[in-house]
């Protein structure tokens, strides 16, 4: 099963403002980004589980214009705090990166 | 309205630089204004906190010598926003004393505006009365006693102070904490241009050549703005917008990639449409500017937590890594001891002992789902946070020299399970601050919280009236 990096051409995170953090998934083709899209793995519940946020304080975006799914929470803690180990929120995709997707084998079908 | 405002970001941020030459080409396309952004939260609370600035002196100073010379040689006002990183007094005197010593070492002569940003306790506490102070999600708790606590607020300005000060005659703006934007709108604003695509423009501006297809270092953007579109093309040959890097540059930092808040309004870019006009430049049509019922102003706010030192301590030995967690919660107990016994200071009360371990959670912290440790070391950040730079180097003395010697059961003797890389193992991390607001003030009128004040540069003294 392949992993969201094999399939995206950027997986970031970082900071919108101080107390929130945003997550962009870009993906270099149409095809891949809707068989993703399919794949039902990217969602704002997905978000909410991994960041332990609820799902209401998810902002979530599939932006087919760029090819990406975007989402938003709010910080654990603002940036620079005291409990905050990444002050410009760069590094916080790091367990997305290796999501596996489950893609339908258009052969298949 | 004119037919066409030609706009230049010289960067993204003043003091990362720009390539001459880029400069040199966007001059030649004849622009109107050349604005920078010279702040951002993005670096964290300290800036503001502290007074100080992020870029130095130096890279600050070649960045605005050759913008203040260019825009003087064109005779187009040159604008600076956020300066100092965090745009508070402090930050714009910085900002003032290099603008006026390169004026000074160019034989520039010009009129410059100071737009304030710090907003005062009173004023705060007035609108907090009246209900106007709103919060933003998420938002910490913020009352009359953050505003008595807090070391420096500033507000986001909009565009209406630069256009005050370009219609007072300003031929250089240096001013205090602005929306990003604000920079890039003013100019084509005050000359009658549709806001729609000026604040869209603006947004693309503000990041200076972020948002071409492959950004090689920081560098400048020019933007031609009409009545119902704009064109962005970067100067430099050896970059492009594409339609799909311009469009994806507005998922960056921003928390919805559609629609983006600005004191007088909304920037609403859902209907908008990206062309390649050619394989460096794209046309933007479709940017909608919805006006808001009313006026508001982000505040920014930073307090003083404490002083900290730090020390970094590479952990090698396989038997105290297998007992890692059970290691350093032991130590916590024994440094707690030892602090209240040396010092007489009270864990969580006087000071915060923090571990972070990097190889197993120190980037994520308690979101980290891999909380183990895989990898042959650990390196261990020992921090200390206490009320004055004095008791948190006491406290970390000795909290390292303990650390070090900590007992494990499966060695006898005296043992030393930290390798420092450095002596003293301390740094000195400084003054802490942590952001204390995260709420939007409503203004009777968008200069109110801005004093502006000028300052002619260059003049010789009788000259002046």
């Amino acid at each position: 099963m392949p992993k969201l990096w094999e399939l995206a051409k950027l997986v970031r995170a970082k900071n919108a403002g101080p107390f929130v953090l945003t997550f962009d998934i870009v993906f270099g083709d149409a095809a891949t980004y809707e068989q993703v899209k399919r794949s039902g793995v990217i969602t704002r519940e997905l978000f909410a589980r991994v960041y332990h946020v609820d799902r209401d304080d998810v902002l979530f975006f599939e932006h087919d214009r760029v090819l990406a799914f975007k989402a938003s929470i709010p910080r654990p803690v603002s940036s620079g705090d005291l409990d905050d180990g990444d002050v410009f929120g760069g590094q916080q995709h790091g367990p997305l990166v290796d999501l596996e997707i489950p893609l339908a084998d258009p052969t298949q079908t | 309205m004119p037919d066409e405002v030609r706009v230049l970001a010289a960067t993204g941020m003043l003091g990362t630089g720009f390539s001459e030459a880029s400069l040199d080409l966007a001059m030649a396309r004849a622009p109107h204004v050349i604005g920078c952004d010279a702040g951002s939260t993005d670096p964290g609370p300290f800036y503001l906190g502290s007074g100080q600035a992020q870029a130095s002196r130096a890279a600050t100073t070649r960045d605005l010598r050759l913008m203040l010379r260019a825009g003087r040689a064109a005779g187009i006002p040159v604008l600076v926003g956020s300066a100092g990183t965090a745009g508070g007094d402090p930050h714009l005197a910085f900002t003032r004393d290099l603008v006026e010593q390169i004026a000074c070492e160019e034989g520039l002569h010009f009129r410059l505006a100071l737009i304030h940003a710090e907003l005062d306790r009173a004023f705060l506490k007035e609108r907090l009365r009246q209900r106007r102070i709103h919060p933003l999600n998420p938002a910490p708790a913020f009352g009359e006693a953050t505003v008595d606590r807090a070391t420096r607020f500033v507000g986001q300005m909009g565009a209406e102070p630069f256009m005050h000060a370009l219609e007072g005659g300003a031929d250089v703006v240096v001013a205090g904490r602005s929306s990003d934007t604000s920079i890039y709108a003013a100019y084509p604003l005050l000359r009658g241009c549709a806001p729609g695509p000026v604040w869209h423009a603006a947004k693309i501006l503000e990041c200076g050549a972020a948002s071409v297809a492959q950004r090689l270092y920081p560098d400048a953007l020019l933007a031609w703005l009409h009545d119902t579109d704009f064109v962005v093309e970067p100067p430099n040959p050896a970059m492009r917008c594409t339609p799909n890097s311009v469009v994806a540059h507005t998922l960056y930092e921003n928390a919805d990639p559609f629609r983006l808040h600005e004191p007088a309004g909304m920037l609403d870019t859902r209907a908008a449409e990206y062309v390649a006009i050619s394989d460096r430049a794209v046309r933007v049509t479709g940017s909608r500017f919805v006006a808001a019922n009313r006026y508001t102003v982000r505040i920014e706010g930073a307090e003083y937590v404490g002083h900290r030192y730090a020390v970094i301590a590479g952990v090698r030995d396989p038997v105290v890594l297998r007992q890692h967690d059970r290691f350093l919660a032991g130590l916590r107990e024994t440094i707690d001891h030892k602090v209240r016994a040396s010092l007489g200071l009270e864990i969580d009360r006087d000071y915060r002992l923090v571990f972070r371990v990097y190889g197993k959670n120190g980037t994520m912290g308690a979101l980290e789902p891999e909380n183990s440790i895989a990898g042959h070391e650990v390196g261990v950040v020992l921090e200390v946070i206490a009320r004055t730079a004095e008791e948190a180097r006491a406290a970390i003395t000795v909290a390292w020299h303990t650390g070090l010697h900590h007992p494990v059961p499966e060695w006898e003797g005296l043992i030393s399970n930290w390798a420092f890389p450095y002596s003293p193992p301390e740094l000195d991390g400084g003054p802490v601050y942590r952001f204390c607001v995260n709420h939007v003030v409503e203004l009777d009128d968008p200069l109110e919280a801005f004093r502006i004040e000028y300052v002619d540069v260059g003049q010789p003294a009788l000259a002046t009236v």
